[in-house]
């Protein structure tokens, strides 16, 4: 089995003291692997991403992300790590509004100089091939305004975004929620293709169970998370 | 760094509207100052260049601002003159080497009139000990003969031989009170000199006498058409009176004794100023104004960055999505706290930028209009120090300004994790 390149054990965290909303004592997401994470809305999924991307901090327990824990790192390393080696895709609103489409994708490119240099060519043409492998082709459309693309359009460009300079990880928080069935199953086939593709291990949360048969493992949150949050 | 910048910029180019009225506000408030600075520089440099060489100005008592005005930059008159004797006495005293009276009084189509004598042309200097030089034609010797200021000549349009006629008063020239009889002819023109002598109108003291023939009550007598040329050319015209003395001494060091001297003149009451202390006295009394506008130019200022730090922070709420996007793609929250003070700094920057540019400008427009109507170029109002101590000023003010709504929003981001709530 592959090496996990994400590994939660014992971690513990609460927005509020006394008001825990993570309580996990194992979770693993392996090199390579398409996993699905279930949980019910409110139930603290996007508060395990933010701390598996290192916005956030444990408050007790380790996370181990490609080898390093990083409780011991300083906000700065954590900020390197994510950059270099985690892409991110929100539910929606995942552009910069006075950024460009091309912009867009290549902004982690302007954070991470080692995603940079697994770019060949240039970072445009970069950009526009994995939109072009996403079904973004059309020039007029790359020429538009971000906030005038449709969301489905939207969550392409993120999920290149994610994808660009070929990171490790690259973690989906409800990216199809506020997608019809069609554009949905067709994102998630995208994605999960070029993650494939690339080699990065896909970790896709949402509340929608339906979506489990689309990856290679499915685990639910609510089963591993101890901290009882109703939804 | 420069990752950051080229944000800031795209960032701010996204909010043009917004932008650019805050831009206009930090524009107007420099120019605003650097205006009041430069206006205030410019005149104390061109009053300062009106007059060297010279080292008193004696005239009849009264305030020594007020003999320095009228003496020298004929604005404003004389409340009373001196007498022929007194200055030949002022004239033959053993300190001093040179004493050029001057007559005042009598204007030609809004240009002062004023008497004196040849010697004038090599005593008055101005900036830098300059010589006044003589572009065309030669001093007056007829006494009909006028030399005429670079602008006398250039506004009403004279050249060498041209005729003018003379008015009584300082008014323009109106029916009745002209000395239509006694008709000047230009002998020479001078060179421009950014000073009060561009726009005078140099005639001999026997021909401020002769113009006056008939006018001794102070009011045309009704005789004063009859008398001829010739009549008047056969008058005496030796001056009773002139309005002050400009001198100069024989060595420097006995100035503050000759003043006093004279002074305290046994006959005739007298006052003698040193022009440069006059000046000094004048800015003295200028200098609380000129402080007051500078004080409420930099308050105009301040308002300008708290319009930057007012713009950035209410667009920080509907922004807040773009700092949890910048952090999730790899930004550090130092990157998101010099995003912020970026923005602000480079509003502060190019506002100082456009408002220098437009003090410039406008100075351009201004100075020659200034000048054509004080005969005095306002000096070193050019691009200087000052300008750039502005902008560093301007900007390291907004970056500063800048700092509260980037602490902010690197506190937010802190709070904000990942999750992108609306
Ligand atoms: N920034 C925050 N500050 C305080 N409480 C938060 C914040 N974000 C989320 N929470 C709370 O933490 C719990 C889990 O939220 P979240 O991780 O967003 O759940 P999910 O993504 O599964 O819907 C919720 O009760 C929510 O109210
Ligand atoms: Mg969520």
């Amino acid at each position: 089995m592959a090496e996990p390149v994400v590994s939660v054990s014992n971690l513990r965290f609460a927005w509020m003291p006394g008001n825990e909303v993570l309580d996990i004592s194992d979770f693993q997401l392996r090199a390579g692997e398409r996993l699905f994470l279930r949980g019910a809305s409110g139930s603290g999924k996007s508060t395990l991403l933010g701390i598996i991307a290192g916005v956030l901090e444990a408050d007790s327990g380790e996370v181990i992300v490609l080898g390093q824990d990083l409780a011991t790192l300083k906000p700065a390393v954590r900020d390197r790590l994510r950059a270099d080696h985690l892409g991110v895709i929100f539910q929606m609103f995942n552009l910069v509004p006075y950024l460009s489409v091309i912009g867009n994708v290549t902004l982690p490119l302007r954070f991470s100089p080692k995603r940079r240099a697994a770019i060949s060519g240039s970072e445009d043409d970069e950009a526009r091939r994995l939109l072009s492998r996403l079904g973004l082709t059309d020039e007029t459309l790359l020429a538009r305004r971000v906030s005038d693309l449709s969301v489905g359009q939207q969550q392409r460009v993120a999920a290149a975004r994610a994808l660009i300079g070929g990171p490790e990880i690259v973690i989906a928080d409800e990216p199809t929620s506020a997608l019809d069935a069609d554009a949905r199953d067709q994102f998630i086939d995208l994605l999960s293709e070029e993650a494939r593709r690339t080699g990065a291990a896909l970790l896709f949360v949402s509340h929608d169970a339906g979506l489990a048969t689309h990856f290679d493992r499915a685990v639910d949150l609510g089963e591993i998370n101890r901290a009882g949050v109703s939804a | 760094m420069s990752a950051i910048l080229s944000l800031a910029w795209q960032s701010l180019m996204n909010r043009k509207g917004s932008v650019l009225l805050t831009l206009l506000a930090v524009a107007l408030s420099v120019a605003l100052f650097l205006g009041v600075d430069k206006a205030r520089t410019g005149a104390r440099e061109g009053f300062g260049n009106t007059i060297s060489g010279t080292e008193l100005i004696v005239g009849a008592p009264t305030g020594s601002v007020n003999l320095l005005l009228y003496s020298v930059f004929r604005m404003g008159s004389a409340t009373a003159e001196i007498s022929w004797p007194t200055y030949q006495e002022i004239a033959t005293r053993p300190d001093i080497d040179w004493a050029v009276p001057i007559s005042l009084g009598d204007s030609h189509r809004g240009f002062r009139v004023m008497g004196t004598t040849p010697e004038y042309f090599d005593r008055y200097k101005f900036g830098r000990n300059q010589d006044l030089v003589i572009a065309q034609g030669e001093p007056f010797d007829d006494l009909f003969d006028a030399v005429i200021g670079a602008d006398v000549a250039r506004e009403l349009g004279y050249s060498i031989n041209s005729p003018m006629v003379l008015s009584h008063g300082l008014g323009q020239a109106d029916f009745g009170s002209s000395h239509e009889n006694r008709p000047f002819r230009v002998v020479g023109i001078l060179a421009p000199t950014g000073t009060p002598v561009d726009q005078t109108v140099h005639v001999s003291l026997e021909a401020i006498t002769a113009i006056h023939v008939g006018w001794e009550t102070g009011a045309k007598n009704p005789l004063a058409d009859s008398i001829s040329e010739e009549t008047v050319r056969s008058f005496d015209l030796t001056p009773k009176t002139v309005t002050a003395i400009l001198v100069g001494l024989k060595r420097k060091g006995t100035i503050l004794t000759t003043r006093r001297e004279i002074n305290t003149n046994k006959g005739e009451p007298l006052m003698a100023i040193i022009p440069s202390q006059a000046l000094a006295e004048l800015w003295s009394v200028t200098a609380i104004a000129e402080r007051a506008l500078l004080a409420v130019s930099i308050f105009v200022i301040a308002v300008g960055v708290v319009s930057i730090l007012t713009s950035i922070l209410t667009s920080l709420n509907e922004r807040r999505r773009e700092m949890s996007i910048l952090r999730a793609v790899g930004a550090r929250r130092s990157h998101i706290f010099t995003l912020l003070v970026l923005e602000a700094g480079l509003v502060g920057l190019l506002g100082a930028l456009l408002g220098v540019l437009l003090i410039h400008v406008l100075l351009a427009v201004i100075g020659p209009l200034v000048s054509a109507h004080y005969g005095i170029s306002l000096i070193g109002t050019g691009p200087g120090l000052i300008d750039l101590y502005t902008l560093l000023a301007v900007t390291g003010a907004a970056l500063v300004a800048g700092a509260i709504p980037a602490w902010m929003a690197f506190r937010r981001s802190l709070a904000d994790g990942l999750s992108l709530r609306l």
